[in-house]
Parts: C-alpha cells; structure tokens; sequence
C-alpha cells in the first residue's frame, strides 16, 4: 500500500515536472525533424549525486584542464612552443580545418580564449573520473542545469532541506562577472549574447541565459560595425557594444572573414576584434583546442604546459592516424568506440559492440580510405545511475558536463553541472539529439 | 532597448488586441445573426463582419459565399487571413518567442499556453456552443496576456511599446466597426429610429464591450448619435477613439522623456488627441461621419508608420 502510494507520488512528480518544462517552454529543436519541431528533452525526476570529496577531484582536475587549454590555445596562435618541443605533430594543428589562420599572431585579452567550457566527464569506477571530451567552441546546457534545479526545488522541497546540496543558482551572476572581466575598456562595458536566431536549436537556452544574466539578446541584424566599433540598433539609436558572448560558431561570424555566404554574420565584427575594441567570448579559433585528433595529446599538452601531471585522465586512445594505432583499431572494432574527429552530437561513430558485421565492415572501410581522421577507444564501463524508464527504475549510463567560467581573475566552476542520461537500455549515447535525457546533478556539500 | 525587441513587444500587442477584436465581431455577429429577419432586415450580418475584421477581398478569392460557416472559418481559425484569432496567437507567440528576455515569465505563460492549447479547438467541426466557448476563452486569453503584461512587466520602455500596440490596434477596431456600421449611426435630425437599427446598436455596443458602458454613462434608451459619441469622444470609454489617443500620448511622452528626444510621432499623437478633444458630435456628423472615420483610419495608420520608422527600425 505505502509502495503503490508512494510510486504514485512520483507519477504525480513526474506529469508536473513535464508539464512545468512545456509551460516555461523548453524545447530541443531536433535537426532533420520537422514533426518535432519543438520536443522536450525528457527529464528524470532522479538526481544524479555525487559527494564533496568526488567533485572537489572534478573540480581541481577541470581548473587544471581548462589552464592548460588556454595555455595552449595562446601557444599555438603565438609561439607554437609546443609543437617545436614535439608535444604535438605540426601537421596536426596547421592541416586541422579547426586551425584559424586569422588569429595567428592575435592575443586574446588577458589571454583568455575559453572563457565558458563544458567539459564532459564520465565516471568508470570509483575513483576514477576520465575526460570524454572537451567542449570549448559554444557549449551549451547550462539552462538545463539551471532549470531542473528549480523544478526539482519545486517538487521536492523536503528534500533539500535534509540534505545539504551545494547551490548552483549563482552561475548566471559568475557568467555576467567573468564576460566583464574581459571587457576592452573598464567602466560599465556593455555585454550582450549574440544568438543565431530563434530557429537555432539552443535557442531556448539563449534567451534564458540572456534574461539571468540581464543583457540583449542580440541577432546578427542588431549588431553593426563602423570605423572598428561594434554597435546595436536600440530604440534611442545606435549603442556601444563592448563584451559579446557568441552563440554563433566561427564560420558565421563575420563574412567578411569567415564564410562569405553567412547572413548570420555581422561584416566588420572580426576587424573590430582585431583592433581591441571587442572581446569575443568564446574567442575566434577555439575549436583546435577541442577536436577529436587534438583530444588525445591532452595529456601531455597538460603535462608541458601546466608542468603537472593530469589530475583527470584521458579515455585511453588509439590514434589511427598512427601505423600502430590504426591497426589495433582494425583488428579490434567489435570492441570499440570509433569516432571521426570533425564529428559531434553523437552523429559519425561506430559503437562496435553494438554495431552488425556488415555495420562494422563498412566502418572500416571508412577508416582506411582517411586513417587521420578516426580516433578509437575501448567500450567504457560507464557508470549507471538509477532513472525512471518505462518499466520502472532501472540502471542507465550517464555522463556529466560541468561548465568552467575563465575571466581576467581565474576559472571558477559552480559545483554540479548537467547530467545526461542514455535512456535506451544499454545505450551509451546520452546526446539529446538522439533521445538522451537529463536529470539534476547534486553535489553535496559536507 | 533593442529596436527589434520593441518591434516584437509591439507587434505581440496588436496581435493580442486584434484576436480579442475578432472573438467581439464573431460574438456580436451570432447574436445578430440569430434573431427573425424582420428584427434586423435583410442585410447580410456575415458580410459586414468580414468587412470589419478582416480583408474582404482575401475572403472573396477564398469561399464562395459570407455565411457562418464560411465567417467563422476565415476570422476564427484560417491561416489564409492573417487577422484570424489563430493568426494572431500564433503571431504573437513567435514574437514572443523572439523577446522572451523582454517578457516577464507571466506574460510568456499566457502567450505559450494559450499558443499550446490553440491547437485542443478542433475548428471548423465545431458546434456552435463549443464556438462560443472558444470565442470566451480567446476573450480571456487576450485579457489575462493584458493584465499580466499590466500587472507584472517593470514600469520602463518595454511595457511603453506594448501599451502602444494595444492602444493603436483598438483604435484601429473601433474605427472599423464604426466603418462598416456608419450607415445605421444617424445624426438626431435624420433618426428614424426605428427598431430594425435597434439590434445593429446594441450589437456595436457588444463588439466593443460597452453594452453595460452605454447605460452608465447616458442613462437613456440607445440613441444612434450616443452610441457614436460614446465609440469616437468619450474619454472615459476605453475603447473609444479619444481615450484611446490619450493611451497613446502618454506612452510616447513617457517615452520621449526617457529617451529625451520628441519625434513625428508625439507629434501626429498630440495633434489627433487635440482633435479629438476639441471637436463635438454636431460637427463630426456635419462633417460626415464617414468621411470621418475614413480619415480617421488613415491618420491612425501615419501615426503606426512613424512609431515604426522613429523606434522599431
């Protein structure tokens, strides 16, 4: 009786929480999916928990990681120490399509290129925690993080107040002080956030963030340049722009620079950056530092720019690109995870122990034609957590991506971050665009 | 605040106001439509409704003939006339969704919930108590996006530009009823009163919600040239023409102060209100009511294009 009750309770939880996301209007826009233009990502009313201890390890290994990437970063646009010491091969940055020609020689302002990074961290037995990628263009999620803690609050409020679970509703405060903190010019800069419209999928997630933060949110059409300034269109005309945290990726940026064919640009946007008058967070060229064939020499890029050894390990990798790499990968993909460098979203991989023969005999065909741009890994033993399924609870793989803010003064990350969850029995692909599901992360504190 | 910010809170506004307008002109058209012909003559109550709240040509090039079925369609729910009750909704939530940093979560719930339950109204099958359900719960949503823009939105630029856009859209409606209905609003000398213009009255009087209004203030049977004074010159009538350039006056003044600069539009702004205040119905039917309404229009329209032109662009 106190069984069926209390499941009911938690069907009752369940309905509110999705009708509260519908209500505020969060919504996922699938690409390729004209039906479900407009689709919840489905949340589980389970959070995910982790203790003081576990995240205090998460939280020095990401300040440590994200130093080291905008060590880097300034290094390969500058004096490409690490490519001279044999760090990394010269091929791999100055052939990578990710390596931006026009910020050679360009100083990012206080030297910070990443000032937003969502790491994503996954957990493989008790003490250990590997870094299954770094996301250091324009992650996103971060609404999410935000918003299912205030559902959680709201229909769980006995909860956390008997449980210490550390805050992380300061994060919109931390994301405004740290775009300020890299304004050209001290006195009150003007920040906004640059969107690429309201068709973009994350666009929810513009517009809320945008609204926390208490700042425009700015199209490409509200923005021009003149005489190296960047201006918006307000009703009292036109307004200095000082900070702009772009949700736009590189290529759309400006055509005069990047893609000529971009309407989402604004023209003379990189020119003003050039000249000092604009920072750019996250800054133009990031994405050499979070490609896939990039990702496996994290380690020692760690090691010779921080002179530490990496407190977060890398997924152990085979480089296909190396003789020996390529045919381990070959002869043992039934058991790998193969991915393509330039992919993302979960889209361009083979998971071997999932895939058919002929799934896998095709794949390595792919591999051989262009070896260099394929990266394995072994199947990870991922961790589960317990999730809310259509049969009832049951283990799911989940991973984690906390959001580290880097400003003038330091890196700081709130404590949680947001878990996805594979909802497919099995499944180790948690992306929302391929049906994962989030839950709220609880760091405990004390 | 961003220009196309403003735009869209405007705009989201006038979408509001006209789905509130056109649940008012189906609502008062059933009535009318539902008494004995030889209570309200032979005119076709349809046709004028169209005319009132929609593009007549448009409804022409798609059905055949006015009738409720046909009205219904094109004002409730097609998506080939642009003023239809789901248009407007479905306009104002992309505004919205384009401004959602301008909006306060309230507003936002309205826009989003009316937008998802929209899709529960099955249209053209309904039956005519289902119709009028749905004609009271656009009524309601328009009223409660009002009151929550009213009761929640800081008291700065952004609520300004909405309050434009309702105050625009409503003249804008009530100067459309009153040009198709003109022919029935006589001066006293030419009334004949007779009870056939009886119901097209008081079916005004409910378009623009001012039935119970009309009592209060004249405390008399309904006489034509009352019921024109009460839609173009009452002050206290708020959707009549003069309280609603009133509306507009003081929005753009708070605006101008804010901004520190005047512009055309304070100024066609003042000079219409000035016109409405210093003029009396004698001259306006001397003047011919509809000449006046025709100007009217036009003039309404100049002030919308250099609101536009001076912030929106």
């Amino acid at each position: 009786m106190a069984r069926r009750s209390a499941g009911r309770l938690i069907d009752a939880r369940r309905a509110q929480a999705e009708l509260f996301f519908r209500r505020i209007g969060i919504t996922f826009a699938v690409y390729g999916d004209n039906e479900a233009n407009e689709r919840l990502i489905p949340f589980c009313v389970i959070p995910r928990v982790l203790t003081k201890p576990e995240w205090g390890l998460i939280e020095r290994g990401l300040t440590q990681r994200v130093a080291a990437l905008n060590a880097f970063l300034k290094d390969v646009y500058g004096e490409q120490a690490c490519i001279k010491a044999g760090v990394i091969p010269a091929d791999l940055i100055h052939r990578n399509p990710q390596y931006r020609s026009e910020m050679i020689g360009q100083r990012a302002p206080h030297d910070v290129y990443v000032h937003i990074a969502g790491i994503d961290v996954v957990r493989v037995d008790a003490e250990t925690f590997y870094v299954l990628e770094d996301n250091v263009r324009t992650p996103s999620g971060v609404s999410y993080m935000l918003e299912n803690r205030e559902v959680m609050m709201r229909l769980f409020p006995e909860l956390f107040s008997q449980h210490r679970i550390a805050p992380v509703e300061t994060y919109p405060e931390a994301l405004l002080a740290t775009l300020r903190s890299v304004a050209p010019a001290d006195q009150d800069p003007t920040v906004v956030l640059m969107t690429p419209g309201r068709y973009n999928s994350a666009y929810y997630e513009h517009s809320f963030l945008a609204d926390k933060l208490g700042i425009e949110l700015v199209e490409a059409s509200d923005l021009f340049v003149k005489d190296e300034v960047v201006y918006m269109r307000t009703t009292q005309g036109p307004q200095r722009v000082d900070v702009i945290y772009r949700r736009i990726d590189d290529d759309f940026l400006d055509p005069l620079v990047f893609r000529p064919d971009s309407a989402l640009g604004v023209p003379g946007l990189f020119g003003a950056y050039r000249a000092g008058n604009v920072t750019l967070a996250n800054a133009v060229g990031t994405g050499i530092a979070d490609d896939k064939a990039v990702y496996t020499y994290m380690p020692e890029i760690i090691r010779f720019f921080t002179g530490e050894e990496p407190i977060l390990k890398n997924v152990p990798t085979w480089r296909c690109r190396e003789k020996e790499g390529l045919a381990y990968a070959l002869d043992h993909l039934p058991e790998l995870v193969v991915k393509e460098v330039g992919g993302s979203g979960g889209y361009g991989m083979l998971v071997g122990p999932h895939a058919t023969r002929r799934e896998i005999e095709a794949f390595a065909r792919k591999i051989a034609q262009a070896p260099e741009n394929f990266i394995a890994q072994p199947t990870l033993a991922l961790s589960t957590c317990p999730t809310f399924v259509a049969a009832g609870v049951a283990p799911r793989h989940v991973d984690l991506r906390p959001f580290v803010l880097t400003g003038a003064r330091g890196s700081c990350i709130v404590p949680g971050g947001l878990t996805r969850v594979a909802l497919k029995e099995g499944s180790l692909v948690v992306n929302s665009s391929q049906g994962g599901g989030t839950k709220d992360t609880w760091v405990l504190d004390g | 605040m961003l220009s196309r910010t403003a735009d869209n809170l405007y705009w989201l506004s006038r979408y509001m106001e006209r789905a509130d307008f056109g649940a008012r002109i189906l609502g008062a058209t059933m009535r009318l439509a539902a008494l004995p012909s030889n209570y309200v003559g032979e005119h076709n109550e349809w046709e004028s409704a169209v005319a009132a709240a929609g593009d007549v040509k448009e409804f022409h090039r798609l059905y055949d003939a006015a009738n409720e079925e046909t009205v219904r369609d094109f004002l409730a729910f097609s998506l080939h006339n642009p003023s239809s009750i789901r248009s407007c909704l479905e306009r104002a939530r992309d505004n919205a969704r384009s401004v959602r940093t301008a909006l306060t979560v309230e507003m936002w719930e309205v826009i989003n919930g009316a937008w998802l339950e929209l899709k529960r109204f099955k249209g053209s099958e309904m039956s005519r108590e289902e119709f009028g359900r749905f004609i009271e719960w656009t009524k309601g949503v328009s009223l409660t996006c009002d009151g929550s823009a009213y009761r929640t939105m800081l008291r700065n630029d952004a609520f300004w530009f909405t309050r434009l856009g309702t105050a625009i859209e409503r003249a804008d409606n009530t100067a459309r009823i009153l040009d198709v209905k003109y022919h029935v609003l006589l001066p006293p000398s030419e009334s004949v009163g007779g009870s056939l213009d009886y119901f097209q009255w008081t079916a005004i009087l409910r378009e623009v919600s001012a039935l119970t209004a009309y009592h209060w203030v004249y405390r008399q049977g309904i006489k034509p040239w009352l019921v024109a004074d009460l839609l173009i010159l009452n002050r206290q009538m708020p959707r009549s023409l003069a309280n609603c350039y009133e509306l507009l006056v003081r929005h753009l003044d708070l605006i101008a102060d804010a901004y520190g600069r005047r512009g055309e539009s304070q100024d066609l702004a003042s000079a219409m209100k000035a016109r409405l205040s210093a003029t009396t119905m004698d001259a306006v039917f001397a003047q011919g009511l509809h000449e006046f309404i025709e100007d009217f229009i036009d003039e309404n329209d100049r002030l919308g294009t250099a609101i536009t032109q001076q912030y929106l662009l």
